[in-house]
């Protein structure tokens, strides 16, 4: 597996988010993902980058394009330095939220991706790695 | 500090303003950094003169050590007002500064006439005059980012409201088109010029289009739930509208429930239902088919 393009972004701010989304999209398109999984993990980006913001405190996204041949994929790992989740299991549970959102964001990301993974330490912080595939 | 250190600067001022003058235009005209594309000479050299003038009354009466005093405020005007042109003219922000920096060498090169033999002396002098020449020219860098943020404010306002038209359609019928990122701040506006329109009109049915936004995460979906229920609240029920294929496919796998709304893949279809609803009259040429 060889890593074709790697950037990282910083998530700080409200329009960070924007910025993750777009350069996000920018990555699907550049390795040939349809409408769909373009979509598809643009939408999980938004959702695990918010989370990072509003509850991890901000972070940093890294974002790479792989190349498997035959496969081309897109792998985001979301990093904070936040209080860390104590339960995950809950925490991927579809309407849990600790804040006043819908509760769908995490398990909706998990969905939305091939490759899903989260590490997380209470006091430490919490990375979120995602990968789709074409 | 000892209290004699600026006089020799002071007295350059006063004494050789039209000598500096001179040299410091010779300079600025030889320098690559010249933009006789943007700017005359006349007014580079009306603009000389001038910050000249203001630096060597603002040196005579006030402070050295802190150019943010009331003796200072003249020039500081005038350096903001530079810094607006400048911009408008398309000078970047270094190319500003260096006007200012720019005075350094012919002020050095008087000053090191001045002490020929007193190197303490001229090193003393040189220190003060550099800090307050660094100070100015930081400032018009500082007053150049300024205007940029205002625009970007102003801009920024701007398209606040560009982007939440309530249209009526037809009696009873309101159309918002949303386009671009629902962030939460624009959210608040959008919600709230859909309700005023609801009262204002007294419409029975608001469609909502999203056709216009990229993406449609949980957030927004919120957002949407939110503004759909509190229309339904004022007696008017909402169509959303514009869900492309790719859109769909995405809410159902966040599994957000849209069940409750009314959902259609073009604002034509949900027009179509609405009319409907309303039992709207058409004239005769427009009946629908269905």
């Amino acid at each position: 597996m060889a890593v074709v393009h790697r950037s990282v972004l910083p998530i700080r701010s409200q329009e960070d988010i924007v910025r993750v989304r777009q350069a996000t999209r920018e990555s699907a398109v550049a390795q040939g993902f349809s409408l769909v999984d373009q979509t598809k993990i643009v939408t999980a980006a938004s959702e695990l980058a918010r989370n990072t913001l509003d509850y991890g405190g901000g972070g940093e996204v890294e974002i790479t394009r792989l190349s498997d041949p035959p496969r081309r994929g897109v792998r985001l790992v979301f990093t904070d330095k936040g209080p860390g989740i104590a339960d995950v299991g809950q925490a991927l549970a579809d309407g849990f939220t600790s804040g006043r959102g819908l509760g769908l964001g995490l398990g909706g990301a998990r969905r939305l991706s091939n490759e899903f993974s989260i590490e997380s330490r209470v006091g430490e912080g919490t990375q979120v790695t995602i990968a789709r595939w074409r | 500090m000892t209290p004699a250190t600026g006089r020799t600067l002071r007295k350059i001022l006063a004494q050789y303003q039209k000598e500096l003058l001179g040299d410091w235009l010779q300079t600025q005209l030889a320098a690559s950094t010249l933009r006789p594309d943007l700017m005359r000479e006349n007014e580079l050299r009306e603009q000389s003169r001038e910050l000249l003038a203001l630096l060597q009354s603002a040196a005579q009466n006030g402070n050295l050590e802190q150019t943010d005093g009331p003796e200072w405020a003249g020039i500081r005007e005038f350096l903001a007002r530079l810094s607006r042109s400048r911009a408008q003219q398309g000078f970047s922000s270094a190319e500003t500064a260096t006007f200012v920096f720019s005075l350094k060498q012919p002020l050095f090169t008087r000053l090191r006439t001045e002490f020929a033999q007193d190197a303490q002396g001229l090193a003393d002098e040189m220190w003060i005059a550099n800090n307050v020449l660094d100070r100015l020219g930081l400032y018009t860098t500082e007053m150049y980012l300024k205007g940029r943020e205002e625009v970007i404010q102003r801009q920024q306002r701007e398209m606040m409201e560009l982007s939440t038209p309530v249209v009526q359609l037809w009696e009873n019928i309101l159309a918002l088109p949303l386009i671009g990122t629902l962030d939460s701040e624009r959210t608040q506006v959008v919600m709230e010029s859909l309700l005023q329109k609801i009262v204002d009109t007294g419409a029975s049915i608001a469609i909502i289009d999203i056709t216009g936004v990229p993406t449609v995460d949980t957030l927004v979906a919120q957002h949407l739930l939110k503004t759909v229920a509190a229309a339904r609240l004022m007696g008017a029920d909402c169509i959303i509208s514009g869900i492309r294929p790719q859109i769909a496919q995405t809410i159902v796998h966040l599994g957000v429930n849209l069940s409750d709304v009314t959902t259609k893949a073009s604002l034509a279809d949900a027009f179509s239902i609405a009319l409907k609803r309303t039992q709207a009259k058409l004239p005769p040429q427009m009946g629908t088919t269905s």
